[in-house]
């Protein structure tokens, strides 16, 4: 009884009794979630489009913060900056296209996974042979100060960060819903060879698609890095963004933001009211166990598309 | 020439269903168990059993656990990791709280454990599939490790967290603990995953096998033709993680001398995962030639500078390690996606014919 009381009783009492600090903790949750969402997208992105599981996009993220913070580092202003790395990140697409996956076409799922896990060994290697491996900063000029709103102390680096996946979300949509390019891109997620059998060139829309993923990945990079420092840890948030995969599918843009808010919220309320009693630190695998419940009632994610099997 | 199965009959059943059906097969493997077992540990140094050998072993007995889960079963698995540490906690809680029991049971029911908490984490896999079900694995591994490294009563409430694996003996010799003679050390696991070897490729040979072949290729289509995927997949997952936790508890208690949780980190399970891809998804052979590859490669990469007289920074290496490890991995995907057992078996072909073109 003892038990029970801690688990299911005590926290839900502190909660009730300072709503404040569970709203803080919920909204410092739900901001945060925003960050896995930003890398969570382009993961998302290149599973629509070509079916490959990326496991390289933290590996991308990294190498793009990288990138960007050595181009700080040696004196280039943002707006010089940011283009030549965008530049940069096309230029790997190209080269995983036409290297790596070119090759390995209509080749199993699994070795394509594979093939991008040595894409992220591969670049982390890289990024640190040329850059450096020492924490570097990113400093844009995003505002590090905090709101208080009512009681509440609310980080404004994660409101900017919640904004910024905001529009990239928007433009996202406009680019895949208005343009041509868009439309040749759903359609190639819809089915390759019928996209290829009306004359959409494939290995271009793939370059397109890892693009798209390598300025996603750019963008949760700056804010990532802006956050914790650029290190070899942010090629690990990809981890993170794993769980949220699951609950919004592999397959859905909007998934990918309500999946980050899950988890990022789950997350943190689950440590701070729940984790001190089991030990601390869950928040390692708890995104995880929450994801697999969600997957127990729907095995395709919350907006995943349906598995239809057919033998 | 050599390599003729000409004049070979096989006149019972018995024979038809041997695992080596060809006299020249038979006589290869000989040789080399003849080689593994009495020349090996009389020619091979200390560095060359204890760094090389013991852990290529060890790994491979995790890469059979693996591919049987993954190759054969067609579940794949991220949770490699947590099923290995799962197994070395096991196996020091089981010798700590009984020293007088010989430490082959202990191993065996330290498999044994591991293969409940294998179907635990399996169930999931009955509704949830694919990536999905890779990435729901991950819940496993992320867990398990958390649980070893944060619950004292696993460690015995050990100050550090780090614990020494207890000298135990087999046959009056000792086998595990730093003390053990790396020869011991290596006849131990040779002879236990040897013995394992065996069992899973009569396993993957019966029906038990083909079911699981079955709901690889398609479960649905299985499940209409009588296989029950529940009992299927369930015990892919069990036996799977009973090799796992085997080779988890002969990683910590032969290879490291050491049990600690962070030995288990993903890193271990997407280890094991190269091994089986690169050395052939469904083979047991491919399961050894993959783990030789994975244990020998970093191992090549990093004495490779030092042999061309260059001089580097060890973070610089560690870096180029990495990259030339992710190359290699995509050419040989690129190269031969069916892997290392792949090249074994077209090489027999070819071997078969030669000198004649076909």
């Amino acid at each position: 009884m003892e038990i029970l009381n801690t688990i299911f009783v005590a926290p839900f009492v502190e909660i009730v009794s300072y709503p404040s600090f569970f709203f803080e903790v919920l909204i410092g949750g739900l901001l945060s979630g925003v960050m896995y969402s930003l890398v969570a997208l382009g993961f998302v992105l290149i599973f629509k489009a070509s079916g490959v599981f990326n496991f390289a996009q933290g590996a991308m993220v990294l190498f793009a913060a990288l990138a960007f913070a050595s181009f700080l580092e040696w004196g280039f202003s943002v707006w010089l900056a940011l283009p030549i790395t965008v530049v940069i990140m096309i230029v790997v697409a190209y080269l995983i296209e036409k290297l790596v996956l070119g090759r390995l076409v209509n080749q199993e799922p699994i070795i394509l996974f594979m093939a991008t896990i040595g894409i992220a060994y591969f670049l982390d290697g890289f990024g640190q042979t040329i850059f450096g491996a020492e924490i570097k900063s990113i400093d844009i000029g995003i505002p590090d100060g905090t709101w208080e709103v009512s009681g509440m102390l609310i980080p404004e680096f994660d409101i900017v960060a919640a904004v910024v996946a905001g529009l990239l979300v928007i433009v996202l949509a406009v680019f895949f819903q208005k343009t041509r390019v868009g439309r040749a891109l759903r359609a190639v997620a819809d089915d390759h060879q019928a996209a290829l059998s009306v004359g959409i060139p494939l290995t271009t829309i793939w370059t397109i698609v890892w693009s798209v993923a390598g300025i996603v990945g750019l963008v949760a990079g700056i804010m990532w890095g802006g956050k914790l420092g650029v290190q070899f840890s942010l090629s690990l948030i990809a981890l993170k963004a794993l769980p949220v995969l699951m609950i919004g599918g592999f397959t859905s843009v909007p998934g990918a933001i309500i999946g980050g808010l899950i988890i990022g919220a789950g997350e943190k309320v689950g440590e701070v009211f729940w984790g001190p009693i089991i030990g601390g630190a869950i928040e390692d695998w708890f995104a995880y166990v929450v994801a697999l419940i969600f997957l127990l009632f729907r095995p395709q994610g919350l907006f995943g598309e349906k598995i239809i099997e057919r033998v | 020439m050599l390599y003729r199965e000409a004049g070979q009959f096989k006149t019972s059943y018995q024979k038809d269903q041997q695992i080596f059906p060809i006299l020249q097969d038979r006589i290869f493997v000989s040789i080399i168990l003849v080689i593994a077992f009495g020349v090996v540990p009389m020619v091979g140094n200390d560095y060359w059993l204890g760094t090389i050998f013991i852990p290529f072993l060890v790994l491979a007995m995790a890469a059979i656990g693996l591919n049987i889960l993954t190759g054969y079963a067609g579940q794949l698995s991220l949770g490699t990791g947590g099923f290995m540490a799962c197994g070395a906690f096991a196996a020091y809680k089981l010798t700590t709280a009984f020293p007088d029991i010989n430490i082959i049971i202990v191993l065996i029911a330290s498999g044994a454990i591991t293969a409940l908490v294998g179907i635990l984490f399996g169930i999931p896999s009955l509704r949830i599939k694919g990536f999905y079900l890779a990435v729901a694995t991950l819940a496993s591994q992320f867990f398990l490790v958390w649980l070893f490294n944060k619950v004292p009563w696993f460690t015995n409430y050990s100050a550090s967290g780090v614990i020494s694996a207890p000298p135990r003996e087999v046959l009056g010799v000792l086998v595990t603990g730093a003390e053990a003679n790396p020869a011991a050390k290596y006849l131990f696991v040779l002879s236990l995953v040897a013995v394992l070897a065996l069992a899973a490729k009569n396993m993957v040979r019966s029906s038990l096998g083909r079911n699981w072949m079955a709901i690889r290729d398609m479960d649905i289509a299985a499940e209409i033709i009588g296989i029950k995927a529940l009992q299927t997949k369930l015990s892919a997952f069990a036996i799977s993680s009973f090799y796992c936790g085997i080779a988890g508890a002969l990683w910590a208690f032969v290879y490291v001398g050491s049990v600690e949780p962070l030995a288990y980190d993903i890193n271990r399970s997407f280890q094991v995962l190269f091994m089986i891809i690169i050395g052939g998804l469904g083979s047991i052979l491919g399961s050894f030639l993959g783990a030789a590859f994975i244990v020998l490669l970093p191992i090549l990469i990093k004495n490779t500078p030092a042999f061309l007289g260059l001089s580097m920074a060890s973070d610089m290496v560690s870096h180029i390690e990495a990259m030339v490890f992710g190359v290699l991995i995509i050419f040989f995907l690129i190269v031969e996606p069916h892997g290392l057992a792949r090249l074994w078996t077209i090489a027999k072909e070819k071997l078969r014919l030669w000198p004649f073109p076909y």
